[in-house]
């Protein structure tokens, strides 16, 4: 029997008013709830019926889940703020530009004004295989549809695949994890900050969930300390169409720089594995070198180490390899030697 | 609520993709429940057996003060194969209870090392030991009957010793080869279709029925290894078997345990 798309399915609609009632009744309903943010990854999945929550939370009517404040020279952004609002909040692009630049970055204007930081942070993995409603390990089954001899996997996994290939496909999360932002999560028992590289997990810890939310738990804000206020930021996001498209690969760096050295770093890239990875041992490995193109090319050697390509997305390891290289070394040192 | 989950295929069919895992609980409650029941049973219902007939003298003599039992070949296996087998449902299970780390890795080098212990086993029961020393024999059978009997307060005549090995720790290893085996095939199997040095993924080596039907059987053989592990703690902590679960340390059992529970004409005595 074909199915309905163009219509929503029926399910409880809850328009919670404030945090601690969305908590509740996070809590009342459990694993049959959905949390509903901008809706742009939510509707696909209902309107599909491959997800059938029996109550959705939406949350656009809580009030303090929005807005962008200043906190002791660093910045609390509400899970509900606009990517729209980040990109062009004044503050943002004054001190912590490489998040309005991941966050301009993601799909088009429209979506932007409709998505939020928190959804795009925590939106599910994007691998068609998945979101075509075949029965593969994330959805619960036995099997990876992408990880098989003849599967169509341009866009998947090259790092930290544990069953399932796809990869996370935030563009923003690899700008808040540079920016050593943190992640506050609630839910009825209290309060729980976790690093952003930390919020996400990949299918080793657990292949049905792309982040640390359990039911019950509420991402509320995204706190980005002074830290790296002000630092040398790289962001750079390839895909197939510039207009509006999903990472192939996207690459974000915070750098202080001191008399050419490297004096302090961050760096994380995404849609590379199913978790944004922070690249320590490139962070290590190019700290108190020259900000150059051999210590670019060193750390984009090294960034790339251990990768196992598919049969068809071979071509992330030269490009995440040159990703990072630009990323230390700035665009214009990047030619390959 | 089935007992087994089902997906439909890319190509349209419904197949079976894992156990309900609710079964791990079911599992966990009845050997818990057995382990009970045969506690109050032992305890306070069943009718206790006469001590067995004293063999003659000029046999006993002949038992030395300590009687080997497990070689340190057969004790070695046990063990490897018992830490293979907690490590196998630590990582198997833990994930399910919401502790969770990578898993997957330590699982199938655990698999690997217990699929290398039994097949070590395999060629050592075969060729260094009585092979059908731990299988049930008639005798074993008739004897059950009369324990039974007698245990619940109607006649029968006295069962006779046992040999090396009594009926319980007979039945358990059969039931143990039944599962174990089907888990370390399966597994073995599932390998394909995980990442690992050896082989290349190819999940098309089975169709989807023959895939969900492993899966199915990995999973009934490790919820069934639960009640089956607890079962074996149990016995080898309960008083009356402690000798024997000594020995599994030290090799041997007292020249008294032998003479009292085993036939010297079943299971001769060697130091």
């Amino acid at each position: 029997m074909a199915i309905v798309r163009d219509i929503m399915p029926a399910f409880e609609l809850f328009q919670p008013a404030t945090v601690d009632d969305a908590l509740r009744l996070l809590a009342q309903h459990g694993a049959d709830a959905w949390v509903l943010a901008g809706g742009l990854d939510s509707f696909d999945w209902l309107k599909d019926r491959i997800k059938r929550p029996k109550v959705v939370i939406d949350l656009s009517q809580v009030a303090e889940l929005r807005g962008v404040r200043e906190v002791g020279g660093g910045l609390e952004i509400g899970a509900m703020t606009t990517l729209t609002e980040v990109v062009r909040h004044p503050v943002v692009k004054a001190k912590f530009s490489i998040l309005s630049t991941g966050a301009e970055s993601a799909a088009s204007p429209q979506i932007r004004n409709q998505g939020t930081l928190g959804g795009n942070v925590s939106q599910d993995a994007r691998c068609w295989y998945y979101r075509g409603g075949w029965k593969c390990y994330r959805a619960g089954g036995n099997i990876c549809f992408a990880d098989t001899p003849t599967a169509i996997n341009r866009e998947h996994a090259i790092l930290g695949a544990d069953r399932c290939v796809a990869v996370n496909p935030s563009d923003s999360a690899p700008a808040l994890i540079a920016l050593e932002a943190q992640m506050v999560i609630r839910n009825t028992q209290g309060e729980r900050v976790v690093n952003a590289e930390d919020y996400f997990i990949g299918p080793a810890i657990d292949i049905m969930r792309m982040t640390v939310l359990k039911p019950g738990d509420l991402l509320t804000a995204i706190r980005i300390p002074a830290t790296w206020a002000g630092a040398q930021f790289y962001f750079e996001k390839v895909r197939d169409r510039a207009v509006w498209d999903f990472p192939l690969l996207n690459v974000a760096s915070a750098m202080v720089v001191t008399g050419g050295n490297i004096e302090r770093i961050r760096i994380a890239v995404n849609a590379a594995a199913a978790r944004p990875l922070r690249l320590t041992a490139v962070e290590d490995a190019v700290r108190g070198k020259p900000r150059n193109a051999s210590t670019g090319e060193m750390g984009g050697k090294l960034a790339v180490a251990g990768a196992e390509p598919l049969r068809y997305n071979g071509y992330k390891i030269p490009l995440m390899r040159n990703l990072v290289k630009r990323a230390i070394s700035g665009v214009e040192e990047a030619k390959w030697a | 609520m089935g007992l087994v989950e089902f997906a439909t295929s890319p190509w349209g069919q419904s197949v079976p993709i894992h156990i309900s895992f609710f079964l791990m609980w079911v599992a966990a409650i009845g050997g818990l429940a057995f382990l009970i029941v045969h506690a109050i049973w032992v305890q306070f219902i069943a009718r206790k057996e006469a001590p067995a007939e004293a063999v003659s003298p000029e046999v006993a003599a002949k038992v030395p003060e300590k009687v080997a039992r497990h070689s340190l070949a057969s004790r070695l296996f046990h063990w490897i194969m018992a830490a293979a087998m907690f490590a196998l449902l630590i990582t198997a299970f833990l994930p399910k209870l919401g502790y969770q780390f990578p898993w997957v890795t330590y699982h199938w080098i655990a698999g690997l090392v217990l699929t290398a212990s039994i097949v070590f086993h395999i060629f050592h029961a075969s060729f260094w030991l009585d092979f059908w020393a731990i299988w049930p024999d008639s005798i074993d059978l008739e004897d059950a009957k009369r324990r039974w009997l007698r245990a619940t307060g109607k006649t029968a005549a006295a069962p006779r010793k046992f040999a090396k090995y009594p009926m319980e720790n007979k039945m358990y290893h059969a039931v143990i080869v039944l599962a174990g085996l089907s888990v370390t095939v399966t597994g073995l199997f599932m390998m394909k279709r995980v990442r690992t040095p050896f082989f290349t993924r190819n999940p098309y080596v089975f169709g989807d029925m023959t895939w969900g039907l492993m899966y199915v059987l990995h999973g009934l053989a490790g919820v069934g290894l639960i009640a089956l592990i607890m079962a074996h703690i149990y016995f080898a902590l309960r008083p009356e078997k402690f000798a024997i679960t000594k020995s599994m340390v030290f090799g041997s059992i007292s020249r008294e345990h032998y003479l009292e529970h085993h036939d010297p004409e079943r299971w001769a005595a060697t130091k």
